[in-house]
């Protein structure tokens, strides 16, 4: 008995080690193995400036991404949420018109426009119990004709420097790195609120319960309708934000969020989250769009042309979820 | 005397096991023809336009058959509008405008599409990755791959293999009979077949179906090998009626989303175990209709996409809201 506990024991120990690694999502290993390998192509990469302007690309896509989480984790797919980018671009330049006055309302009009669009996405799936695959493909068909009758087919005007300062513009001057992105503030505040929404609420709770059984969720007293129209208004904000980010930084383009929508789901299940719902964590899933984004860079620096870097992209997102389909078989 | 012919129709559909989908082709082409008649030309009934309208389904048609096979196992396909960019590449690539090189050239992109099938279908299957990032990171790979290779136009197709787009047996333009064979094909493959009637079962329940003793994993391996060979037959038709392959054929096509739409429009559940070939042509056709009636109304081509969005999703919801599914 007594030698069972001590062996009991000693295995614990090792295991207790051992899971802790275990439990820690891989994403962030991969990241770190992508930044070592950044380090060692171009050391200028990893110095305070370099992170930052990593992280200042990198925020329209893991902003987005986290978004994506929310109506993944709820057993549903986002795919409207780059036409609501390309939709923010062009609206802005055209609302804006030119001048920088105008901006601060455009901005309102915009984030109107995407909550409509996110809590249309949203009563489709819910209350016409129309599949989201569906149902957001349609939404993506009708934004992207929208957006282009709006423009009648090529982009006019430009973004006014004040509304470009979110994607592109620095705070300076801030102690230690000099100057500090917009956009990295913008990532940092968004993703703080979206992280305590999905963690420190019940709303993350209620979401993961819709996704994992949306008829147990519903007995147990959740609201599974509104649950999931939250999810998607949740998307679609993350789409007005990222596409304002992808704007400044890019400028105008009527296909700005193009591939966007794709993107941000392989980042979310590179996090670990599992598609059709029910496991997801956002600070992983921001990790994974993070390290997509390291995964450009790297390939960049290491001189791959860039279509091979779309094949190795896919081959990479294969790989990594057959290995948490491998690893989650064994735990199990 | 309405309600009458109303009960023999629905009573015909029962005997004829025609899907619902029908009825709503049929209330389409009734609008198309009034609205036209109200607002076009009312020539969308003339022979010309009724037989450019099918024509212009070919290309989607195909392929949507396919899928639908992935999709009534449950399982996705994405990389078929990849899929169909390479075969129209490589064809044309291949045949350099030489007749006698279009034996080698035909087999060699089935040969290609054969081997991305069975790829999308043992990582699916195998390797338990789910089907929509199984497929996605396929696609990525043959858009990586055929990118680096190709910019733009290569090579070109004879003009005998343009047979194939524009040739016409009598009045009726082959493209049309390729559709309806593939179309037949596929119906006698899933109801009097073994494999049809595994793939129904698989796609109802993967895990009782392993129970029972059937080897799922070949049959999901199978729906997606016969999925590449229709984008492949898709893309020898496209290039036919282009002559030359470039790597945006596929994916500005929007193949891979609208052949998808297509399917479920045509009444094949998302969640798979239900649904056909038959009611996926009418699926089809409705987008041909669509398509055909917005240029005969001068709908603004960017309008047109709205529209269009708007008509998939409501088409989707008349199923839904009466079968009370559960939504994903």
């Amino acid at each position: 008995m007594a030698q069972l506990s001590t062996i009991g024991q000693e295995k614990s120990w090792r295991d207790r080690i051992l899971s802790g690694l275990r439990s820690v999502s891989p994403i962030y290993v991969v990241l770190i193995l992508l930044l070592i390998g950044i380090g060692t192509q171009n050391p200028v990469f990893l110095e305070p400036s370099g992170i930052l302007n990593l992280l200042r690309r990198a925020a329209p896509l893991m902003i987005l991404t986290a978004g994506q989480l929310f109506v993944i984790v709820s057993g549903g797919f986002d795919l409207s949420v780059g036409s609501i980018m390309s939709l923010t671009v062009i609206g802005a330049s055209l609302l804006i018109n030119n001048d920088p006055t105008n901006a601060w309302w455009v901005i309102l009009v915009l984030f109107g426009i995407g909550i409509v669009a996110g809590l249309i996405n949203g009563a489709l799936v819910s209350y016409l119990k129309v599949p989201s695959l569906i149902a957001t493909l349609g939404m993506l068909l009708a934004l992207r004709g929208a957006g282009l009758y709006w423009t009648g087919g090529a982009p006019r005007g430009y973004l006014t420097d004040n509304f470009r300062a979110f994607g592109r513009g620095w705070l300076e001057p801030v102690p230690w790195v000099e100057r500090f992105p917009y956009a990295v503030i913008v990532l940092i505040v968004v993703s703080a609120i979206l992280i305590y929404l999905f963690h420190y609420t019940n709303l993350g709770r209620q979401l993961l319960a819709v996704g994992d059984n949306p008829r147990a969720a519903k007995l147990a007293g959740i609201q599974v309708e509104k649950m999931r129209i939250v999810a998607f208004a949740v998307s679609a904000v993350t789409a007005v934000i990222a596409g304002i980010l992808q704007g400044g930084f890019g400028g105008v383009n009527p296909d700005a969020g193009d591939g966007y929508e794709l993107q941000a789901i392989s980042a979310a299940v590179l996090g670990g989250a599992v598609l059709l719902g029910g496991r997801g964590s956002v600070p992983a899933a921001i990790a994974g769009a993070l390290a997509l984004e390291a995964l450009f860079t790297l390939l960049n620096l290491l001189g791959l042309p860039k279509p091979l870097r779309d094949a190795v992209q896919g081959l990479i997102i294969i790989g990594a979820v057959a290995y948490a389909a491998f690893s989650g078989r064994r735990s199990r | 005397m309405t309600v009458k012919t109303l009960s023999n129709v629905r009573s015909l559909m029962r005997e004829t096991r025609l899907p619902p989908v029908y009825a709503i082709l049929v209330v389409v082409f009734v609008a198309a023809v009034v609205l036209d008649a109200i607002f076009g030309r009312g020539q969308i009934t003339s022979s010309t336009i009724l037989t450019n309208m099918v024509v212009r389904s070919v290309a989607l048609g195909i392929v949507a058959m396919g899928q639908t096979f992935v999709m009534l196992a449950a399982s996705i396909d994405l990389s078929v509008a990849y899929l169909i960019s390479v075969t129209a590449v490589m064809a044309s690539y291949l045949m350099q405008g030489d007749p006698n090189r279009v034996p080698m050239a035909v087999a060699a992109v089935f040969g290609i599409g054969a081997v991305v099938g069975l790829v999308n279908g043992l990582i699916v299957s195998k390797l338990k990755v789910n089907p929509f990032i199984a497929t996605l990171g396929v696609g990525l790979v043959l858009k990586g791959l055929l990118n680096a290779s190709f910019e733009t136009f290569v090579g070109a197709v004879p003009r005998s293999f343009q047979t194939l787009g524009y040739g016409q047996i009598g009045p009726i333009p082959i493209s049309i009979l390729v559709l309806l064979a593939v179309t037949i094909i596929g119906a006698l493959v899933l109801s009097r077949t073994k494999f049809g009637a595994h793939l129904y079962a698989v796609g109802g329940n993967v895990e009782t179906s392993r129970l029972s003793g059937l080897r799922t994993d070949r049959v999901i391996i199978l729906a997606h090998v016969i999925c590449s060979l229709t984008a492949v037959l898709t893309g020898l038709f496209v290039v036919s009626r282009l002559r030359s392959g470039a790597p945006w054929v596929g994916t500005d096509g929007l193949y891979d989303l609208e052949s998808i739409a297509a399917v479920v429009v045509g009444g094949t559940a998302l969640s798979g175990g239900k649904g056909g070939v038959v009611g996926t042509l009418a699926g089809v056709l409705i987008f041909g209709i669509l398509d055909t009636m917005f240029n005969q109304l001068g709908v603004d081509t960017f309008l047109k996409q709205v529209l269009r969005g708007a008509i998939i999703i409501l088409a989707v919801a008349s199923y839904t809201i009466r079968s009370r599914e559960k939504a994903a």
